[in-house]
């Protein structure tokens, strides 16, 4: 069961990781046009010259 | 079309030499407008950046400053063929939408704990049953402690914040419960985890902390959705004035730009943007978006002109005055005052619930308590059970019932066309017995019409309604709307006071008074059959008629107004208006209880009578002078064009020329108040099952997380069926909405 002592610390830093992910997305503006996201993926030359 | 606005004052300069304009986009309709829109933008020389949130229909440019005005940016864009309006971020949305991020970020923290602890937890659950040491246990519980503290601070906060200010005004709320189970149950697991104990709650807590976020984030989502399209549609509709500068020159610039005591010149057929008094000029004013009388006024220097007025034959010029200066506004905004105060007593739905909850369950804990004490339990035991029944009856389910139901009706209500500004008038809404309308811009429509369209000859009219477009007379305007080909005719004289002449198809025809067009005769006949309608004459070579301009019933008044009744709700007319110009709309209608040429100060009197009889009112209106009348009903609706002051009295607003959206709003309402009801109970059955058991100490954490998410998810999928019936309602009233045309052409 020793394992548990570094598996279980290694759990949290992944989920603390995804929180921290998160946190910057929210932070960068990514959910301000959540549809906008949504269809500007469909488009092909959304990288302008 | 030559004169370009102003719009530096919406232009935000910045450090770096560039300058920022946000715009409103009217006309979006699918994802290809974005790359449209934003590399259209991008061709002009000196843009730097442009990016359109498809969300919310706004857009964010920025150019370097002095290589580009703004007038050009809304050209191009009207160029590609959106009409822009420049826009202002309100106070109250910013304010909302940093809500709307911090209530994510606890979301987020919330989220994260419940499902690491929930790992530790489920570990526990299933090692207490096998072969779990107590060493592994005791280290799964202090680090789900070290995770649940931390994470209840911050995530908590919506709610800590929320209880200590109910506390704090001395009332309390569903979250002063909310807390107390919280905190309680949070102290109880670290001592449990101290003394090694099997069981800790702190999954229990951290869960219920994501669901109620859930339930706050959402609820959030909804208004700010609502909000965000019912400000785009005002600055749809911001208006304009003609500022004229301290050189003479006449510059157009937003309203929004002008300061009090700046001079405005205001042209025939011109609707005022702003409150003041006339300086110069001489003119008759229609006043009836604003006070509901359809009569015209006339206006001469000192007289005071109030924003929605229309202009109607001379050219004015005003003196801004700050606002709430006037007799008019001073007098509503008195009556506001006293009606918005006595509106804030009404206590909501959940409140009511909340203040009958908390003593019930803060005493059935101690009785517990005091109950394992009296037969002989520990006091550690006797504690740790009633503490079980605090956390069980946490009000999760009970906290969510409400909110839940009103988000999913809201969208339901949004899809409709209604947007709601005040979220508890829902239960003040499915209540209403009596509906009192106001006349003017409510049940007619805002703009003039003409009213004996099919009593002409088609060729005739539109070709009176071609040349109408050439005038600028605002009953003109009203003809022009007929027009089908939309290219006046060329070469077209104004005489001012008189009307338009042209030479049509080799006959020359005239548009205007009765004298100017030769047509006095069948002038006075007509006036004689309808007495308040506006008459425009109309000659052409040897032919004459006359056209009726009047402001129409909106085109399902009929329908709608008849509909209600038989549902059994008592329609009323208030109007500002004349009781000659009241009488036939009421005859109409089939409303035999109206009155008119009612003051502002009156509409309350008869607002407070029926109130007095015991009467739930509905009172749907527009002009300013209904305002304080829209305050002081029980609950309130107004159309889309109302004065700014009036949508913000109102609980809702609605969009379209038709009525429907009132009925739709009831139904709706009705329907959410229902769910409502039926999801407190169902969370109060939830409760009357959980605390026996609790009572007898059989509640483990396992089943305090399985009753919590159960009751919740159940509260949930019941206000569901808001949105599921919401959507085939259209396909109900669509037997009934077939004889409409009958109606009206009866």
């Amino acid at each position: 069961m020793e394992v548990l002592i570094y598996l279980v610390p290694m759990a949290l830093l992944l989920g603390l990781t995804g929180l921290a992910a998160f946190m910057w997305s929210l932070r960068n503006g990514q959910y301000d046009d959540v549809q906008g996201a949504a269809v500007r993926v469909l488009s092909d030359d959304d990288v302008r010259k | 079309m030559a004169e370009t606005l102003d719009l530096s004052i919406y232009v935000r300069r910045q450090d770096d030499g560039t300058a920022h304009l946000d715009l409103a986009i009217e006309g979006i309709d699918c994802a290809a407008c974005i790359d449209e829109i934003e590399n259209g933008l991008c061709q002009l020389p000196g843009i730097v950046d442009a990016r359109l949130n498809y969300t919310n229909h706004r857009l964010a440019v920025e150019w370097q400053d002095g290589k580009l005005s703004s007038a050009k940016v809304v050209e191009e864009l009207q160029r590609l063929g959106y009409r822009a309006h420049p826009f202002q971020p309100r106070l109250m949305e910013e304010e909302e939408a940093r809500r709307a991020q911090w209530l994510l970020k606890c979301l987020a923290v919330a989220g994260f704990a419940s499902m690491n602890i929930m790992l530790l937890a489920v570990s526990v659950w299933s090692g207490n049953v096998t072969d779990i040491t107590p060493e592994i246990r005791d280290f799964f519980h202090w680090l789900a402690a070290l995770i649940a503290l931390p994470a209840v601070a911050y995530a908590g906060q919506p709610f800590f914040k929320s209880a200590l200010n109910a506390l704090r005004n001395r009332r309390t709320n569903m979250d002063v419960p909310i807390v107390i189970g919280i905190l309680l149950a949070l102290t109880l697991s670290v001592i449990e985890t101290i003394n090694s104990a099997e069981h800790t709650y702190f999954d229990s807590v951290v869960m219920l902390l994501f669901f109620l976020l859930c339930g706050r984030y959402l609820d959030q989502a909804m208004r700010r959705k609502t909000r965000t399209v019912a400000s785009n549609l005002a600055s749809f509709r911001a208006e304009v004035a003609h500022k004229i500068e301290d050189n003479g020159e006449v510059v157009l610039v937003p309203t929004a730009a002008l300061k009090a005591g700046d001079r405005v010149l205001v042209r025939p057929g011109e609707r005022v943007a702003v409150d003041g008094i006339v300086m110069s000029g001489t003119s008759e004013i229609d006043e009836s978006l604003v006070t509901g009388e359809t009569a015209h006024r006339a206006a001469g220097v000192e007289s005071r002109i109030y924003a929605g007025s229309m202009n109607y034959n001379g050219t004015l010029t005003l003196r801004v005055t700050a606002a709430g200066k006037g007799t008019l506004l001073d007098e509503v905004e008195r009556l506001l005052e006293n009606a918005a105060a006595a509106k804030s007593r009404y206590v909501q739905l959940v409140d009511r619930v909340a203040k009958v909850y908390a003593p019930v369950v803060h005493t059935a804990a101690a009785l517990t308590a005091i109950a394992w004490i009296a037969s002989g339990a520990s006091a550690h035991d006797a504690l740790i059970t009633a503490i079980s029944v605090l956390i069980i009856t946490c009000p999760c389910a009970l906290a969510l019932a409400v909110p839940v139901v009103q988000v999913v009706a809201s969208g339901a209500l949004f899809r409709a066309g209604v947007f709601l500004n005040a979220g508890d008038a829902f239960e003040r809404l499915a209540k209403v017995d009596t509906i009192v309308f106001d006349k003017t811009g409510t049940l007619t429509l805002p703009s003039m019409s003409v009213v004996n369209a099919g009593d002409l000859e088609p060729a005739l009219l539109q070709a009176a309604s071609r040349l109408a477009l050439a005038s600028h007379h605002p009953l003109a305007a009203a003809v022009a709307r007929m027009a089908r080909d939309r290219r006046p005719f060329e070469d077209v004289i104004e005489e001012p006071g008189q009307g338009v002449r042209a030479i049509v198809e080799g006959s020359e025809m005239r548009l205007g008074s009765p004298v100017f067009c030769g047509a006095e005769g069948i002038a006075q006949e007509a006036a004689s059959c309808d007495s308040t309608a506006s008459i425009i004459a109309l000659s052409w070579g040897e032919r004459r008629a006359v056209l009726l301009v009047r402001q129409a019933l909106r085109p399902d008044a009929v329908a709608v107004v008849k509909e209600l009744r038989q549902r059994g709700f008592d329609c009323r007319i208030l109007s500002g208006d004349r009781s000659e110009a009241v009488a036939p709309i009421a005859a109409v209608l089939g409303i035999n209880k109206w009155r008119g040429g009612c003051k502002p100060a009156e509409k309350i009197e008869a607002l407070e009578a029926l109130k007095a009889e015991g009467r739930k009112v509905l009172m749907v209106g527009d002009g300013l002078n209904d305002a304080p009348a829209l305050a002081a009903a029980h609950v309130s609706l107004s159309p889309i064009s109302a004065a700014d002051l009036t949508q913000a009295q109102a609980d809702a607003v609605f969009l379209g020329d038709g009525l429907e959206p009132v009925q739709k709003t009831i139904e709706i309402a009705r329907r959410a108040h229902k769910l409502m009801r039926q999801n407190l109970g169902i969370a109060l059955v939830y409760n009357l099952i959980a605390v026996p058991l609790a009572f007898f100490g059989y509640v483990t954490p396992l089943i305090a997380a399985l009753a919590m998410s159960g009751s919740s998810t159940i509260v949930t999928l019941n206000a569901l069926r808001a949105r599921s019936r919401a959507d085939g309602a259209p396909v109900e009233p669509a037997n009934p909405a077939d004889p409409v045309p009958a109606l009206q052409g009866a």
